[in-house]
């Protein structure tokens, strides 16, 4: 009788879960629901906290008109949020988009003799091309995204200002115009866009196969590929997605302000849009999105704003504000293992 | 006993890994010597003269002791965003405190800045945030910070003349700054450290495999909190020195310094993740940008802009080098 | 240097463990006294690693206590337990390979000048010193990783030792190392002993607790169902006591789930099918070397060989998951062209479960309900949009038929134990109906009761046609579960055995007679220090 039990090679015992820090004790189940709980839904008290403190101290601050203002110029973030959400799920970054609105922003009065939608779909062409690039290297190239972004938005910036010279230029046109003062119904065109956007990327990303390639590839990219899933595709299809609603937000911006601005359209947006998502759910470390968290953050982040100019703190204060806020908000989200 | 010789067994000693670390050791350095030679060809004197060689030491040093710093946060697989605001905020303290005169001038933003070091170090090693958002925040808290001392960005404060701190400051020595000078023995004493000391294993370690760095029994979270404290201090030191040189804190400065000092680091070599890195290829990596730089300046008729043009194409192209290299090294030994 | 009264040098009492509700630990007992080697030993998923790392500060208790030398101890760090003389050799081998050979062994130690530094020539000379003693002469200034595992576990062994440990744990150590360095590391082992150093051998192959231990405990689903001297125990009895089985069941039946203990030869007209799935030649840089392997319809094929010999790269590459510098992969006859990839073999009949199901496997924030329709989910959905009610119908007919136990289709995944997890990448796989499935170590690290379902499972569908190439570490498995064997050793194929013909020994001495043909042997040593059990009786 052959003699069992005498193996070569030895298999592990693992009976751990992985990634267990050595000297932690795991959360109990308990303690994980809970900061579950606020990290799903603290955006939501925070806003909550902040309207509630507005609408007691600041004068005029429940008027239509101000509330309107205020929705308009959370515009541009949440539309850069929206995109930088889905290359975060993706355990992604993309740090070029204050760029892209740049460039956005230089090629639109180029391309305006030919009528204003072809200058703005010229405008978001390029963020698709710079979307495409981004998500070339990333995908196909191995790059981690954090540095092939980065040399986007060091060179795309650059590329902004050669393409304009460096010079602010006025835009006189009445479709720019329309869309980026107009209202629909007495609600802003602008608003009424990221209302659709986000409507698109929410259905998209819960019921689509899209959506559901999407957070495999972030939560496990191996075992995505493995599973026979089309990740370099899936990868770069949100680059370009991120790239061209960085666009659009360029696009929005211009036609609100009627000029353009490639100095400093877009500066540090890529700040805020990293804060909203964060703040809104949206785990670095990715493998899951969280559409109305995004936009509810890019609300926060522009509530803290409007705050702190209403009651005249200095915008350094604001700046410290937001810093707090991104270190609460992924704290609460360590537990599991925010990358 | 019998013995078990392995030199020939399993790998060759030739192609994409020996490659790979050639390529990252010996990289930056050699596009720096050609990059030079190829500039004082196309522009003699202007370029390779002594005054222009001067100038462009002064403006890397500041860069250098900023990748230093950032050399030891990425080799240890962390990173760091928060220099370019520590650095500004450096400036303006000193500045500020001037008035108090040189030893204040000196203590307040180094001691100011290695809070927000120790801060970064915390969260990051003992909390376990990832440090790229960490660094972030503290990016906008130091910037934020930077403003309110300065009310606003409205005050500019202007260091009195008399003062040790500018005398020394704005000294020079064979022509060369002080600043160089600092940033030249922050390189020594920094080479000495992570070559030659326990802590620069450790956070050589740490970065190559976090997990057995713990399981060997070293002090991760400490050695991750120091790390942190020593990119800020470097970086408030840098602040320090141009406060000196110029005379005054500006708030405003300082933006993209963190980007620049990262990306010093990666041409010098460094694996964004962790592990792997040298001290000398960053300092040819910080002198390679600035070289550039000042290249694009001779030319002239480009704008400035060009710069960063150049700055980020160059970035990428020798980050996928790396990347290409090291991949196909990697494949090599599965 | 003994334990100062005889006592214990390192004892766990009542210790008890959970992760995410999975008990890892209950109330397990032992004690390791100065100069005795004592062996623990349990299947995977026993609990052998957890309670190592309890002891070594990875993790602390829920429940019980660890003393060292008599007193209560709590380690909060591996750092806490190091400075109270305990040393360890991860399964895991924790070193780190992009450092030099010569740093990871002295690494926190690192001998000093006088000025205070590090002094490198020192360094690599005491290493080269070090490591000589255990056979192993390479240069100690490459970084580890260029090794391989055999030198790499050698020089983790090394570093362990060498700390003046006064406990010395040993998980696994001789996962890859061959005859030879087995050897070496037992004289290192007596070596301990007599210096009385307190051993913790850590294993699941009963040769070397015979050969090297004098106390032996038993680990079951995370309980101590078993303790004595070695002197006192017996092999086969062993066995039933980890498995949970009686003797003669053991006897009768064989050790695993694989149908009869008798092998089935392959059947005749396989001969003249195409096979379903062939590899032919398969090379790749560094790591495979004209592999070729072929599997036909209801067969099951093994791959055996050392940690490192190449299997997991050859079912990779079969799978199109690596890509290859020669050599052609076939599907029913029809070979696949370059661009082979996890995709087309998926949409050609070809499944694979990864052997790391927490890398590669598991998506870990989703439900098990998105975890098994993943690979399926072109299949389920209309017009771009996944179908909810046929991802639940195929969801709930594996469930049933795996009996995975969940608390619901939308729990999930990382809360389920490792057996239910292996179910659910089973359950991916078998949800798209393949013709042959290549599962890499399907029941590594779960409980002896899913081990056998799995084990039951892989049987019944050879039996209704699929076919399966089977990796596996345990050679009972292979033995017990597998028509044909074959045998890979640093990438290449140096046997195969057929029906009858496979068993532990001769797979065993397949291994070890590859290596001397490669010459790398030069003392002319006796054959290979496995006993032929057959003929020792």
């Amino acid at each position: 009788m052959t003699e069992p039990m005498t193996g070569t090679a030895a298999p592990r015992d693992n009976t751990a879960p992985a990634g267990d820090p050595p000297g932690r004790l795991p959360g109990a189940s308990r303690e994980n629901a809970v900061l579950r709980q606020v990290r799903d839904h603290g955006v939501y008290v925070a806003i909550g906290v902040l309207l509630l403190f507005n609408l007691l101290f600041t004068p005029n601050f429940a008027t239509v008109g101000n509330l309107r203002l205020q929705l308009v110029q959370v515009v541009p973030v949440a539309i850069v949020a929206l995109g930088m959400a889905l290359v975060v799920a993706t355990e992604g970054i993309d740090l070029s988009v204050g760029s892209v609105m740049a460039i956005t922003a230089a090629i639109i009065p180029l391309y305006l003799g030919y009528g204003p939608w072809v200058a703005v779909g010229v405008g978001i062409a390029a963020g698709v091309v710079v979307g495409a690039f981004n998500g070339t290297m990333v995908a196909v190239f191995g790059i981690q995204p954090i540095i092939a972004t980065l040399g986007v938005l060091v060179a795309g910036r650059a590329l902004a200002l050669v393409l304009a010279d460096g010079r602010l230029v006025e835009i006189f046109d009445p479709s720019l115009q329309s869309l980026g003062n107009g209202t629909l119904g007495g609600v802003p065109v602008t608003v009424l866009i990221v209302a659709a956007l986000a409507a698109v990327v929410g259905v998209a990303v819960r019921w689509s196969i899209f959506g559901r390639r999407l957070v495999a590839v972030g939560g496990n990219r191996t075992a995505a590929r493995l599973a026979g899933l089309p990740v370099r595709r899936t990868l770069l299809v949100v680059y370009v997605a991120s790239g061209a609603l960085a666009a659009l937000a360029g696009v929005v911006n211009t036609a609100r302000l009627g000029a353009s601005d490639p100095s400093f359209v877009g500066l540090l947006i890529e700040l805020s849009a990293i804060t909203a998502v964060v703040v809104g759910g949206t785990p670095l470390s990715g493998g899951r999105i969280r559409v109305v968290g995004t936009l509810l953050g890019a609300l926060l982040m522009q509530l803290i704003a409007a705050t702190v100019i209403q009651h005249d703190l200095p915008d350094s204060v604001a700046r410290m504000i937001q810093a707090a806020i991104i270190v609460v908000a992924v704290y609460v989200q360590r537990d599991r293992g925010g990358a | 006993m019998t013995t078990l010789s392995t030199a020939g067994r399993g790998r060759r000693q030739v192609t994409p890994e020996a490659l790979a670390a050639f390529a990252r050791r010996a990289g930056a350095p050699l596009v720096l010597v050609l990059v030079l030679v190829v500039g004082t060809a196309a522009f003699g004197g202007s370029f390779a003269g002594p005054q222009n060689l001067r100038n462009v030491a002064l403006d890397s040093s500041y860069l250098v002791l900023i990748a230093i710093g950032m050399t030891f946060v990425i080799v240890s697989g962390g990173i760091d965003l928060s220099v370019g605001s520590v650095f500004a905020l450096s400036g303006v303290l000193t500045a500020y405190a001037a008035q108090w005169g040189s030893a204040a001038a000196i203590a307040l933003p180094l001691a100011v800045c290695g809070v927000i070091g120790l801060l970064n170090g915390l969260l990051i090693g003992r909390a376990r945030i990832a440090p790229f958002i960490v660094t972030l925040a503290t990016l906008l808290f130091a910037r934020g910070l930077a403003f309110a001392a300065s009310q606003e960005g409205n005050k500019v404060y202007l260091i009195p003349h008399d003062l040790v701190l500018t005398d020394v400051g704005q000294a020079r020595l064979l022509g060369l700054s002080t600043p160089v000078f600092v940033a030249a023995v922050a390189f020594a004493v920094g080479l000495v450290v992570l070559n030659r000391t326990r802590f620069g294993q450790a956070v050589y370690a740490i970065g190559g495999s976090p997990e057995s760095a713990e399981l060997m029994g070293l002090p991760v979270a400490r050695v991750r909190v120091v790390v942190y404290v020593l990119s800020a201090l470097l970086a408030a030191v840098a602040g320090i020195l141009v406060a000196a040189q110029t005379s005054s804190g500006l708030p405003t400065i300082g933006e993209g310094r963190e980007l620049e000092a990262i990306a010093a680091v990666v041409i010098g070599g460094t694996l964004l993740s962790g592990g792997i890195g040298t001290l000398t290829g960053t300092l040819a990596g910080a002198l390679l940008l600035k070289v550039i730089q000042n290249l694009i300046n001779q030319v002239g008729t480009l704008s400035s802009y060009y710069q960063q043009v150049v700055s980020g194409v160059f970035l990428l192209l020798v980050v996928l080098i790396q990347t290409g290299l090291s991949r196909r090294s990697a494949e090599g030994e599965a | 240097m003994n334990g100062s009264d005889g006592g214990p040098t390192l004892e766990v009492a009542g210790v008890t463990k959970h992760f995410d509700g999975v008990q890892a630990l209950d109330g397990v007992s032992l004690q390791l006294r100065a100069g005795r080697v004592h062996a623990l030993v349990g299947e995977n998923g026993a609990g052998k690693s957890t309670l190592v790392k309890i002891m070594t500060g990875v993790h602390r208790p829920d429940d019980g206590e660890v003393r060292s030398r008599g007193a209560p101890v709590d380690f909060g760090a591996p750092r806490d337990a190091q400075a109270a003389g305990i040393s360890t050799i991860y399964q895991e081998l924790n070193l780190v390979g992009t450092m030099s050979v010569a740093r990871n062994l002295f690494l926190g130690r690192e001998p000093l000048t006088r000025a205070r530094l590090i002094d490198p020539t020192a360094m690599n000379r005491e290493a080269r010193v070090v490591l000589s003693r255990y056979g192993v002469d390479v240069d100690v200034r490459r970084p580890l990783a260029g090794f391989s595992t055999g030198v790499q576990q050698m020089v983790a062994v090394a570093r362990a030792v060498s700390t003046e440990a006064q406990v010395v744990i040993m998980d696994e150590p001789t996962s890859s190392l061959e005859p030879r360095e087995v050897d070496r590391l037992a004289e290192v082992i007596e070596l301990l002993r007599a210096d009385g150093v307190a051993v913790l051998y850590v294993t699941h192959k009963l040769d070397e607790v015979f050969r090297l231990c004098q106390d032996v405990t038993v680990l079951r689903d995370g309980r101590r169902v078993f303790g004595s001297q070695v002197a006192d125990t017996d092999r086969l009895g062993l066995v039933a006591t980890m498995l949970g089985r009686r003797v003669e069941d053991v006897r009768a039946h064989g050790v695993t789930s694989f149908g009869d203990a008798d092998t089935p030869a392959p059947a005749d007209h396989d001969r003249d099918l195409v096979p379903v799935l062939r590899a032919d030649d398969l090379s790749r840089r560094g790591v495979l070397d004209g592999v070729s392997v072929a599997v036909h319809r209801g067969e099951v094929v093994g791959l055996a060989g050392l940690l490192g010999s190449g299997r997991t790269e050859t079912a990779r590459a079969m799978f199109g998951a690596d890509p290859l510098d020669g050599g052609t992969v076939a599907v029913d006859g029809e070979p696949q062209g370059r661009r082979w990839s996890p995709g087309r073999a998926i949409a050609r009949g070809v499944g694979l479960v990864s052997e790391d199901r927490k890398a590669e496997g598991i998506v870990p924030d989703l439900s098990v309900r998105d975890n098994i329709v993943l690979a399926a989910l072109p299949r389920l959905a209309r017009a771009g949009f996944v179908s909810r009610s046929r991802c639940d119908a195929v969801v709930d007919t594996f469930v049933r038929r795996l009996r995975i136990k969940i608390s619901g289709p939308d729990q999930r995944v990382r809360e389920l134990s490792g057996g239910n997890q292996q179910k659910v990448l089973l359950a991916r796989m078998l949800c798209l109906s393949p013709r042959v499935l290549l599962l890499d170590e399907p029941t590594r690290g779960i409980d002896v009761g899913a081990k056998a379902e799995i084990q039951a499972l892989i049987d019944e569908l050879a039996g209704n046609g699929l076919g399966v190439v089977l990796i596996s570490s345990e050679l009972e498995e292979l033995v017990e579960g597998a028509t044909r064997v074959f045998v890979l050793r640093d990438g290449a194929v140096v046997g195969s055995l057929a029906g009858d013909a496979i068993s532990e020994h001769r797979i065993m001495t397949t291994i070890a007679a590859a290596a001397r043909e490669d010459g790398e042997d030069g003392d002319g040593a006796a054959p290979p220090a496995v006993a032929d059990p057959e003929v020792a009786g």
